[in-house]
This record gives structure tokens, sequence and C-alpha cells, in this order.
């Protein structure tokens, strides 16, 4: 790169040409208008089609208008920003679109008696019929592997960051990296195994939380590792200097000043497994009937209530699935929404 | 309470780097003294070998003797934590305990070692934060966050936090290098009442400042860069201001170093 002068301002002054601050709205309705008045033409029928006609009519049109007007510094400026907005879109199109057809579909038969009421005097292909047990069976089987892995998973952090040193330390990271990629088949098949063919239990929803307790774990080391990094070494030191020991030193410095972002954390994993399918298809069973005792019997669960609705295959089976996909989706956005709060209200106080 | 110090034969290690060598001094009970140096010759590591904090650094070794009166700090079965109780420290940054308030960060030391009642806990904290001067400046916020203080009421807030738990000796690792000058003389005339009840050791880069509040001032220096840190002289800060006894003080001091 040169650096000779891109732009030619006017002689003695430092204010170059510039376009208009609603130019690059014009150009994204000129070129949008573009794209359709093109696959008209051509004939094209895929929205997908004239969007990427506008998008690069956007980007190539922005440079071409303001290199011709404001140099080629500004019109590289604005291509670096059209091209931000372009994958902006791209990024969000589909997550909107996935957001309002969830919603579209699902609202036809969300309502508080599809809330309350199970499937179990209802044939899977009759109107009718509800995600209650679903709704039970999730939220105990999540809460019981969230039982499970907060202390497991906090504790372990607390020892990787405060105690470990050497090769077992070495050894948790490794093997809480490799937690990490399992696959959610492989530790439903592993319970299975264990629990169910070697030991003879029988299916249940416990068996279905200790498999999602094994996703979980990893998150909640991982995430719970980077909160307590964040706490400066300052106030371990402020705290040992007092002479407090180092484990009231961690319960009572460390770990509150980080309650915020371990809360987080948790909320996030706890979102991850709520809708993991594999393995509660495995060892959960599921059933159309309210079985609120997670240790004995099938239960069901949303995601796997979705699976069993989508593959019966009725109208009324897919309306319901769609209904029980947004329940899922606004349960999960809920309890990142209280992730978020809980993050704000218990951060440290910092400034005035 | 206050208590005499006396190093003799100190080294500290970072794994196996030696950061300082072969220290001996005694610490007057009573009495302000001041370490003085160039950056990296070691004061605060030695600052941090009293109250055993050196360790805590990964890798921190420490070889030598460091007796508290009669005791030797580094003797076999001495428990870090008591001596961290005995002999308290306040840090260069202001630390306050950023989700407690402003009492609770006072009663730290007391309730984290669960050694207190109740019914004194009061009269300890108002007792602190007077003894820090503090106390007009908090009296209505104590339920405050101790981090919403500036900076100069958050640095005597942790001297308040240190006294509370009435150590024999008190360590101040450079208190005043974050403060602006009026605070500075806030701490400064902490530090000169202070001396009355405990034995203060304070790390400072400001001359001035060791010839104001210092009763014996220590020059520690390098030998050369990669060489450990040592301890050049250590006198009454009068002598050590006025004539010091090795030419190498006396170019630090009129800044005629290196």
């Amino acid at each position: 790169m040169s650096h000779a002068r891109d732009a030619q301002p006017a002689a003695g002054s430092l204010r170059g040409a510039r376009l208009p601050r609603w130019f690059p709205w014009a150009a994204a309705a000129g070129s949008v208008a573009a794209g359709l008045a093109v696959s008209a033409a051509a004939g094209l029928h895929s929205d997908i089609q004239w969007a990427l006609i506008a998008a690069a009519l956007f980007v190539l049109g922005s440079y071409a208008v303001s290199a011709k007007v404001e140099g080629p510094r500004q019109a590289r400026d604005r291509t670096a920003t059209s091209l931000v907005w372009v994958a902006f879109l791209l990024a969000v199109v589909p997550l909107a679109s996935l957001a309002w057809e969830t919603v579209e579909q699902g609202v036809k038969v969300l309502d508080g008696y599809f809330l309350s009421h199970s499937m179990g005097v209802v044939a899977d292909s009759e109107p009718g019929g509800g995600i209650y047990h679903a709704i039970l069976g999730t939220l105990e089987q999540v809460g019981l592997a969230t039982l499970m892995s907060v202390p497991v998973g906090v504790l372990t952090a607390v020892y990787l960051v405060e105690y470990g040193r050497g090769r077992l330390a070495r050894a948790v990271t490794f093997f809480v990296d490799v937690m990490t990629g399992i696959p959610s088949i492989v530790a439903g098949l592993f319970i299975l195994s264990l629990w169910i063919l070697i030991l003879g239990m029988g299916y249940s929803g416990f068996a279905g939380s200790m498999a999602l307790s094994i996703l979980m774990i990893p998150v909640v080391v991982r995430s719970t590792e980077e909160m307590l990094k964040l706490v400066p070494n300052e106030l371990r030191e402020a705290s040992l200097a007092l002479g407090v020991p180092k484990w009231r030193t961690v319960l009572k410095v460390v770990l509150p000043t980080s309650i915020g972002g371990i809360t987080t954390g948790v909320m996030l994993a706890v979102a991850r497994i709520t809708g993991e399918t594999a393995p509660v298809l495995l060892l959960v069973w599921g059933t159309n009937f309210i079985n609120a005792n997670p240790f004995q019997d099938p239960q069901a669960s949303l995601p796997m209530y979705i699976y069993l609705q989508y593959t019966n295959g009725s109208d009324a089976a897919y309306d319901r699935a769609w209904a029980a996909a947004l329940t899922l989706i606004a349960f999960i956005m809920i309890l990142n929404l209280l992730a978020r709060g809980i993050a704000r209200w218990k951060a440290p106080e910092t400034g005035r | 309470m206050a208590k005499r110090i006396d190093v003799s034969g100190l080294n500290a290690y970072y794994n196996s780097f030696l950061a300082i060598e072969d220290i001996s001094m005694t610490i007057e009970p009573r009495s302000v003294t001041a370490f003085i140096g160039p950056s990296g010759c070691g004061k605060s590591t030695f600052l941090r070998t009293l109250n055993r904090m050196h360790e805590v650094t990964p890798g921190g070794r420490v070889e030598g003797k460091v007796m508290l009166d009669s005791e030797d700090l580094y003797g076999s079965g001495v428990d870090p934590v008591a001596v961290r109780r005995e002999v308290g420290m306040v840090f260069q940054r202001p630390n306050p305990f950023p989700t407690m308030s402003v009492y609770d960060n006072v009663a730290a030391g007391l309730r984290l070692n669960g050694k207190y009642k109740k019914s004194d806990l009061d009269d300890i904290v108002e007792k602190s934060l007077r003894g820090a001067n503090l106390w007009n400046e908090v009296k209505d916020r104590l339920h405050k966050p101790g981090a919403g203080l500036s900076g100069g009421q958050q640095q005597r807030l942790c001297i308040a936090r240190a006294i509370a738990v009435e150590p024999n000796v008190l360590l101040m690792d450079e208190p005043c290098s974050a403060l602006d000058p009026i605070s500075t003389l806030a701490v400064e005339d902490l530090i000169g009442e202070l001396k009355e009840r405990f034995t203060i050791v304070i790390v400072t880069h400001n001359m001035q400042q060791a010839a104001r509040v210092s009763d014996r001032t220590a020059f520690f220096n390098l030998a050369a860069v990669g060489k450990p840190g040592r301890l050049v002289e250590i006198d009454d800060t009068e002598r050590i201001f006025s004539n010091p006894s090795v030419q190498a003080t006396e170019d630090y001091i009129s800044g005629r170093f290196g």
C-alpha cells in the first residue's frame, strides 16, 4: 500500500466531497428494487435469488458511486460497512424466519388447555391433548441434571483455578476438553449401557438426567473457570493477608465476587441441555401419560414430544409439535433473560 | 502490641531464580521503617516474606530466619495463616472487597476468621475507621459498597480493614503510589499515628515520603541486572538522608544513579 493521497480534496481544505447521509439507505432501496426487477425480467422465482442480486448490487453500487464522488479511501470504507451489513442480514434473516415460522405455526393450538393437559386420552392422530406431561418431565430431568452437575462443575473449576497445579490439573483440564466434545448420543449410549443394560435399571427421567449432566458438567466447568479467573488476584491476597485461610477466602471472597457470572454460565448450560433430544430418546423412553416420578418408569420431555409428534405425521400432531417447539424456545429464552438479569443484579458494584 | 522483627540470612526465590540474597536486619517496634531502592531490587519481595505472602506466589520460597520477637516465622509447624493475623498488610492498589459494604469490609478480617462477638463488631469497626481517619467521611454510608469510595478513601478503608484484626506489625507496599497528594498526606498522617501502636514497615518510591514518615530507612539495590537484590544499608533516616555510610546510597538519594 502506498501512502499517496487517495482522495483529492479541494486545495487548502480538509473537507472532501461527501455523499449525503441518506445515501446507504437509498442505495439499499435501489438495489432491492433492481434485484426484484432483474429477477422478474429473467423469470426467477426464488426469494434467495433476488436477495443475492440485491446484495451484490448494493455492495458494488455503493463502492462505485462512492469511488466516483468521494474518492477510493471512502469507497473502501463504505464497502467494508456494506459487507458488514450484508453479513448481518445473512445471519439475522434465517433466525427471524425461524422464530416467525415457529410462532406462526405454534400459536394455533397453544393455549392454557394445551399447557395443562397430557396426551393420555387422546390418540396421536386426533386433535386435542397437550404437553403438560412433557413440560413436567423436562423440568424434572433438567432440574436433576442441574443439581448433579452444578456442584461437580463448580468444585472442579474451583480446584482448577485455585488449587490445581501440575499433572492432575492438566489431566482434569484435558478430560474436561474431551467431555465438551462428546456427542449427546454417545452420552446417552454410555448411560444406556451402564445403567439400563448392565445395572438392569428401568427407563426413567433420572437416567436421562444422568446423561444430560454428562453434557452439562464440562460447560459449567468451563464457564465457571473463566469467571473465577476474572477475580483479581489482589482480592485473594487482601483476604489472605488478613489471616483468612485459603478455603474461606475462596468461599467468602472469590465465589461471591464471581457468583453473577457463574450463575449466568449455569443458566446457559441449562438452556443448552434443555433442547437435547438424543439421550432423552434413549433413556427416558417417552409416554403419553403424566408421570411425576423421575426415578421410575418412562417420562416425557419437550424435545422428545416434538420428535414423536412429528413422526406421527397427522395434521393435529404437526400442530402440537409446533406448539411444543414454541414452548421450548420460549422456555430457553426466559432462562437466558433470567441469566442476564442475575448477572446484572449480582455484578460487583464498581466506581460510583 | 508491637513486636520486633529480626531477619537473618534471608534468601527468597521465584522457582530457581534468587530474587533477594542474604538479608539481615532488625526492625524496631513502635517505629516506621522505610524501604527504598530502584524498581525490581526486591523491596516488595522482602516485604512479602515478612508475613509469608511471598509463598502465595507460585514458585515462591524462602530460606533463612525471620524472628517475630522470639518466634521464627519460618520455623517448622508455623501456620502461615496465624502469621498473617499477626502481621497485616496494605497493598499498592486499594483493594476493598467489591461485594461488601464499607462496614463489611472493615469487619471482613474478623468475620472471615469467625473470631468475634456480634456486640463488639460495631465498636471494632468504628474504632478501626477512626484509627484510619476515615470515620467522619463514611459514618453515614457504612452500608454502601466499599468500592464506591474515592481512591484515597479506599486505601484508608484497606488500612482500617488491616488494623481491625489487631496485628502486631503492619506492612505497607507503596500505599500511596496510586493516590493524589491530598490523600497521600492523609495516609502519611495516619502512619504517624499508627506507629504509636504498631510496628510499621513501608515500601516507597518517594524519597521525600521516606524522609517524612520513617524513623529508619533501608536502602536496597541490585548488584547488576539479573543479579539478586540485596540490602545496602539500614540506618536512622536522618543519617541515611544526610550522611549515608555507603556511596551508592548517597548517589541514589541525590539522583546521581547509574
